[in-house]
């Protein structure tokens, strides 16, 4: 994109005013062109934010699922827990983080995002997980398997399409949630978008933005039914 | 926890409650705001979702809408409408926050209506009843848990995006953590910012308490037993 930045920055759309038609398009290939670099690392950090939030809570939701699973008394605080939690918006939750971990650092943003994934994938990897059917259960013990071969071998796979309803959801909604970092700053995406709120109503770079936005979750949503299939031969089997 | 004490003794003082733009006054328009906006979801949200499921027609479209307005970041919504013919102030803020309330109120009066044993269907239809009295006199009262459950999600949903108004200058809560953004960290902001959050998220708690509650209320006994997971599409609160 080196051949893109060496032009000047260019003049025309940045002071455009609101009202004006022709000059402040919806949608323009011409900013989408000069911006590629701007547009591009917004996308990046968007799309590390994201993934970095997703997995770290996958890391701590499966373990704190099983727990939940494997001594009952525990489900309900757990479910109780993450709902409450679930309830409190996002941007409240940022502002209490924030201040705490310091509102220069990505941290903050990840703490916050990493919190609304974590409840969605318990709940869904508790679900999958009590679905499995009991006689299914008793075969494996039957056949000899311990609690963690049952848990490896038998019930997680079973789970499997649970968790990864789970995993779609808290994707799709973490990509959405992210831009509300760019209240401090550290929105990817929603940088563009509040930078063209900001920059006297560019329509052109709030479009791209969201446009972008949208397409980052369809994409990930997909690439992971697409991984969905992949794990569970047996649930396209079973359809058909 | 340095930080949740200077929050405290900012809402400590009354003159932050009172003031012009104070706690009370982005309290009022939040509520408003909304109010308005589940108001318009129900509007819009549950005759076509109880038109649909009486029809017994549409609800892959139901289920993918619900799904696709996840994927549509609440900050460009509210970004986006104040340019357009709406303008700014109140109404483009509540379109956006009704656009995320339409969902849940149409996917559960959707399953509400379907969820109906067909056997009570035709049991209604064996003693005469046209379409329109089996709708009113049988599906909706059995639909009705599922239409309160519906209108929980939205509301909670709603009163927890209203604090991004703050972003477009909507008014609300958010507000007030955008004041104190504003301000500075370093300016003795953060206590601002902590206690904008922490009467946020307070104010969402009590309200899912609330309707909670409400839901309980409107539930025939006899339905109480078969408690229902509520529907994991709903949006985490934007």
């Amino acid at each position: 994109m080196s051949f893109l930045s060496r032009a000047p920055a260019p003049a025309w759309p940045l002071a455009a005013p609101a009202d004006e038609g022709p000059g402040n398009p919806w949608f323009s290939w011409r900013y989408v062109h000069d911006n590629a670099d701007d547009i591009l690392s917004a996308v990046q950090f968007h799309s590390s934010l994201t993934a970095r939030a997703v997995i770290i809570a996958l890391v701590v939701a499966l373990p704190l699922a099983i727990v939940a699973y494997w001594w009952r008394p525990l489900t309900g605080p757990i479910l109780a827990l993450s709902g409450v939690l679930y309830t409190i918006p996002s941007l409240a939750l940022l502002a209490m983080v924030a201040p705490a971990v310091g509102t220069t650092s990505d941290a903050s943003v990840l703490i916050a995002l990493v919190l609304y994934a974590l409840l969605v994938l318990v709940r869904n990897t508790l679900a999958g997980l009590t679905q499995v059917p009991a006689e299914v259960r008793d075969a494996a013990s039957g056949m000899g398997y311990g609690r963690l071969g049952l848990l490896l071998r038998i019930e997680l796979p079973l789970a499997l399409p649970g968790i990864l309803t789970g995993l779609r959801l808290a994707t799709v909604s973490t990509v959405a949630l992210v831009t509300v970092g760019a209240m401090i700053g550290k929105g990817g995406l929603g940088d563009l978008i509040l930078g063209g709120f900001g920059d006297n109503f560019y329509k052109a770079k709030i479009m791209t933005g969201a446009i972008l936005c949208v397409a980052l979750a369809l994409v990930l949503d997909l690439a992971l039914a697409g991984l969905g299939r992949l794990l569970t031969p047996w649930s396209r089997e079973r359809r058909a | 926890m340095n930080y949740f004490r200077e929050g405290f003794i900012w809402l400590n003082d009354p003159l932050n409650w009172t003031n012009p733009g104070g706690l009370l006054e982005r309290l009022e328009e939040h509520l408003l705001i909304s109010g308005w906006a589940v108001l318009l979801g129900c509007v819009v949200g549950w005759p076509l979702g109880i038109w649909l499921g009486h029809r017994g027609r549409g609800g892959g479209a139901v289920v993918t809408v619900a799904n696709l307005t996840l994927a549509i970041p609440t900050l460009a919504l509210l970004t986006i409408l104040p340019l357009t013919p709406l303008g700014f102030g109140k109404p483009p803020v509540v379109v956006a926050l009704a656009v995320f309330a339409v969902p849940p109120l149409l996917a559960n009066a959707y399953t509400g209506l379907r969820q109906i044993d067909p056997e009570t269907r035709d049991a209604a239809r064996g003693m005469g009843l046209s379409g329109g009295q089996l709708l009113r006199r049988v599906e909706l009262p059995l639909a009705v848990p599922y239409l309160a459950a519906g209108l929980r999600t939205a509301a909670l949903q709603v009163v927890a995006t209203a604090a991004l108004a703050a972003f477009v200058n909507g008014g609300g809560l958010g507000q007030i953590i955008a004041a104190g953004f504003g301000v500075g960290m370093s300016n003795g902001g953060g206590g601002q910012i902590v206690a904008g959050g922490i009467v946020v998220a307070l104010l969402a708690l009590l309200v899912e308490a609330l309707l909670a509650g409400v839901q309980r209320l409107v539930t025939p006994p006899a339905l109480r037993g078969q408690r229902r997971r509520r529907p994991t599409a709903a949006a985490p609160a934007g």
